[in-house]
């Protein structure tokens, strides 16, 4: 457990040594929120309750993007690059003998780089976004735990997917596809282009239920207290249930390509 | 130097200071001033090929990068060719040729040949200029087979000689080598060596190369230049620098059985293991009689000469010399 | 100078190179350039397609988002959603062409860092040329086709009463603009000599800048129309062209005729980003960072 934590503060450290690329992303960040909110308001003055939400709820739901956008890595990155280049290389091999867990060991690492994310690329951004518009911000801290809570659910969830793509390099030679695929549905299935509750008809409720709206649908509704009781913990549940089953499927695809790697000679 | 006072390459008093912030607590940034080349002037002559050596950060490569035109002196005048290369860096570039070490200009996913058809057109070089240089090279550095290949199947020596022929198609009159042969096998390091050797003996080619391999300067150099702190410390023939530093070769000998120390004049015994033996000789000496020696009095099996490593004689002059005080970074 | 190694020929071509046309010296390198890039790259042909549809596929998101708005609402900032594509279309055409023709020089920072920029400088060609050119990639492709089949989408379905004049502002619109996002590149690349990990502001205003012109100027607040007008001249690019084509008035009250203006801006725009390249090229020189 201590190797963990060391090898998650690794990874917060990582990301926290480039000041100047956090200080350019944030401002990005910061740019795209200011877009995103102003065609809320448009769209939310001729809907006032559009998708369950009122204008400064929607606000909300713009800059809580923003600020989660690399915290639970909606669009990719992070480690999966890392990680298939040591598969093809077949450095990956070591990694296998050592006595660590694979999973555990990235998972470990990119909670430290979400932590940073979160720190580093949300508090600014959504603080700037709070200055200059009203948003709906909770009051009582149980909410803001169980914000935190779900964000870290988030996190868990879009790192079992990003660990798949990853180990498809065990079979597939250039992964750049699988990588492409994962990158465009975290990007549309995740609520960063609009809230999901605006998708209409059936691609709304597959939407809402596929793993990626644990990256940002899940976390902003528990934000805007749109769970609270045992909705709160059904939310949590959906969460949990993507992140286990997903975390299973990798552990599996892992236990397989092991096999392959030592049947193959390392 | 063959007093030859219109150099080919020029530098009068040129010196190159860095700013260099440094973090200093959480907000506050000291800033500090690093003097990389500190009043450098030297000449090369036309044709000459010089070794240019140094410790790490002794501004080695800032003087090349200088004399390149990528970076442009604090002060100081710098000529190559007549270039002014702060002013006229793509006029500059079309005369010169340079090889970085580490990094290759070749096109890594294509074959071989098509970054020399590249560097054909982006040069303008005549179509039968660019042949007979191609085939020269293909045939010294032995590309033939490579010439097909993605240069990502080369290995290091291999994409070396082709960095190399890459450099010179468009008939450079100065060429520039960072560490040419830097983690090169024993065959591919002799074959660059005795390639540099022609082109400078049949092409006048000015060559000036950095290196950290004594036996690059001792077979291509007739002359040494060795930098350190930004300064010139030694200017001239590779054996007078031996001669400086006071440097030992090694004779290591393996005899038929143990015995003890083996006495000779002219060397001295520094170490024995079993029936292997080392014997330190001065550098500037021939081994030639010291090995005939041996062999005559001694039961000799086998034996090979350990020539100086470049640092340790730089090492050993520059601890030799009273050097003034090293311009180390001072706060403003 | 005494010389026996070159030939008469080669003091010819010597003499030739003093009277050759910077701007054509420069545009012959990036055929050049791009020319090795294409074929680096389909050495890895399923890797392009893949990429190539990735980037159709990201940019058409951001239509499909519009068309979800517009299911929910007929209007949005006053504007219908064949004006809407008209605006999109335009803005993601222009960034296409732009991206792909200069989309690299967000790589400058990186090639500082691992020194390779060096490599660049001793090389007889603009380094602009060569940043510019360098990784040339043709799956931007995908963008400029997402965009101009949005534009294709709106000009068959917007109400506009065309003229001669209204009909040349469509290419004279998607020409500017694309000169325009391409000074917006340069200048961002400048702006990464003196901060080496600043891609990302070159991206708000290249990739933020698009996004915003996808939407009509009346979304916005006055003031940030203002600042993509007079201070980074981004409204140019389709938002005051387009709202002459389509009868609107502009959110600013400016006149009329500043709908003619995208060529000059651009021209104008340029010069800047082209002094702030030398003057970054220049630091980077005296600094070697």
């Amino acid at each position: 457990m201590r190797l963990y934590a060391a090898v998650a503060a690794g990874g917060f450290r990582r990301y926290a040594t480039y000041r100047t690329a956090t200080a350019a992303g944030v401002f990005t960040n910061t740019v795209f929120g200011f877009i995103g909110a102003y065609t809320y308001i448009a769209l939310w003055e001729q809907r006032p309750d559009l998708g369950g939400y009122d204008l400064s709820q929607a606000l909300t739901y713009v800059w809580l993007g923003q600020a989660l956008l690399m915290t639970c890595a909606m669009m990719g990155g992070g480690f999966e690059d890392e990680l298939m280049e040591r598969i093809r290389t077949g450095d990956v091999a070591i990694d296998l003998y050592r006595p660590v867990d694979l999973q555990l060991w990235w998972m470990a690492s990119d909670l430290g780089r979400a932590g940073f994310h979160l720190l580093g690329r949300g508090i600014v951004p959504m603080a700037l976004g709070a200055l200059a518009f009203d948003l709906a911000l909770p009051t009582r801290p149980t909410v803001w735990l169980a914000f935190l809570f779900s964000v870290f659910l988030g996190v868990v969830v879009s790192f079992a997917v990003r660990y798949l793509v990853a180990l498809s390099a065990f079979w597939l030679l250039d992964g750049a596809g699988v990588g492409q695929i994962a990158f465009l549905a975290g990007l549309f299935f995740s609520g960063m282009l609009l809230p999901l509750t605006l998708f209409p008809g059936a691609l709304g409720e597959i939407a809402r239920a596929l793993p990626w709206s644990s990256l940002l649908q899940v976390p902003a509704d528990v934000f805007l207290e749109r769970h609270t009781g045992w909705g709160l913990l059904g939310a949590f549940a959906f969460q949990a249930g993507w992140a286990a089953a997903l975390l299973a499927l990798g552990r599996l695809l892992q236990t397989v390509a092991t096999r392959r790697v030592v049947v193959q000679g390392g | 130097m063959d007093g030859d006072s219109e150099g080919f390459i020029e530098l009068d008093g040129i010196e190159k200071v860095f700013d260099v912030r440094r973090r200093a607590g959480l907000l506050r940034r000291e800033r500090h001033q690093v003097r990389a080349v500190d009043g450098l002037s030297f000449r090369v002559a036309r044709g000459e090929m010089v070794g240019y050596i140094g410790p790490n950060g002794a501004g080695k490569s800032t003087t090349i990068k200088m004399l390149t035109g990528i970076l442009t002196p604090s002060a100081g005048r710098l000529r190559v060719a007549g270039i002014d290369p702060q002013r006229e860096r793509t006029r500059l570039a079309r005369r010169i040729g340079v090889v970085f070490g580490q990094r290759t200009t070749l096109w890594w996913d294509l074959p071989l040949i098509d970054s020399y058809r590249l560097v054909h057109r982006m040069y303008r070089i005549p179509d039968k200029r660019y042949q007979e240089n191609l085939d020269r090279c293909v045939e010294l550095l032995e590309l033939g087979e490579l010439l097909d290949v993605p240069v990502r199947q080369l290995s290091l020596g291999q994409r070396m000689r082709g960095d190399i022929a890459a450099a010179l198609l468009h008939d450079p009159e100065v060429l520039y080598l960072d560490e040419p042969t830097i983690g090169l096998d024993v065959i591919s390091k002799a074959r660059v060596r005795e390639f540099l050797r022609d082109l400078n003996a049949e092409r006048r080619t000015t060559v000036l190369l950095t290196t950290h391999d004594l036996t690059d300067i001792e077979q291509l150099c007739q002359r040494v230049m060795v930098i350190d702190h930004g300064r010139l410390v030694y200017d001239g023939a590779l054996t007078g620098l031996h001669e400086v530093g006071e440097s030992e070769r090694t004779l290591v000998v393996d005899l038929e059985r143990e015995l003890p120390p083996v006495e000779l004049a002219g060397a001295r015994v520094v170490k024995v293991e079993g029936p292997r033996q080392w014997l330190a000789f001065p550098a500037s000496a021939s081994a030639a009689p010291l090995v005939a020696r041996i062999a005559a009095e001694y039961p000799l099996v086998d034996l090979s000469v350990r020539e100086p490593d470049i640092e340790s004689v730089i090492a050993r002059m520059l601890s030799r010399r009273q050097i003034p005080e090293p311009a180390g970074p001072t706060p403003l | 100078m005494a010389d026996d190694v070159r030939t008469a020929g080669d003091a010819a071509s010597v003499e030739e190179e003093r009277w050759r046309s910077p701007l054509w010296e420069g545009l012959r390198a990036y055929g050049l350039i791009v020319a090795m890039w294409m074929r680096s790259t389909m050495t890895y042909r399923a890797s392009f397609a893949m990429t190539a549809f990735g980037n159709f596929a990201v940019t058409a998101f951001d239509f499909i988002a519009i068309l979800m708005m517009f299911s929910h609402v007929d209007r949005l900032g006053g504007y219908s959603l064949p004006e809407v594509a008209f605006l999109y279309g335009a803005a993601g055409a222009s960034f296409g062409l732009a991206d792909l023709a200069m989309g690299s020089t967000d790589r400058l920072g990186r090639r500082i860092r691992d020194g390779t920029l060096d490599t660049l400088l001793v090389r007889p060609a603009p380094v602009l040329v060569q940043v510019a050119a360098d990784r040339f990639a043709l799956r931007r492709l995908g963008r400029i086709t997402q965009g101009l089949l949005v534009l294709g989408y709106a000009l068959a379905t917007v109400d506009i009463a065309w003229t001669p004049v209204k009909v040349a502002m469509i290419p004279m619109m998607i020409l500017s603009g694309a000169v325009i996002f391409s000074a917006v590149f340069v200048a961002g690349a400048a702006f990464q000599f003196w901060a080496q990990d600043a891609a990302e502001v070159q991206n708000s205003f290249t990739y933020g800048g698009t996004t915003l012109l996808q939407y009509p100027p009346t979304v916005f607040a006055k003031d940030l129309v203002r600042g993509v007008t007079f201070v980074v001249p981004l409204a140019f690019v389709n938002w005051l062209p387009a709202l002459y084509v389509m009868d609107r008035d502009d959110p600013l009250g400016l006149p009329d005729w500043v709908a003619f203006l995208p060529p000059l801006v651009a021209a104008g725009f340029c010069a800047v980003a082209g002094l702030a390249w030398r003057a970054g090229l220049r630091g980077y020189r005296s600094t070697g960072s």
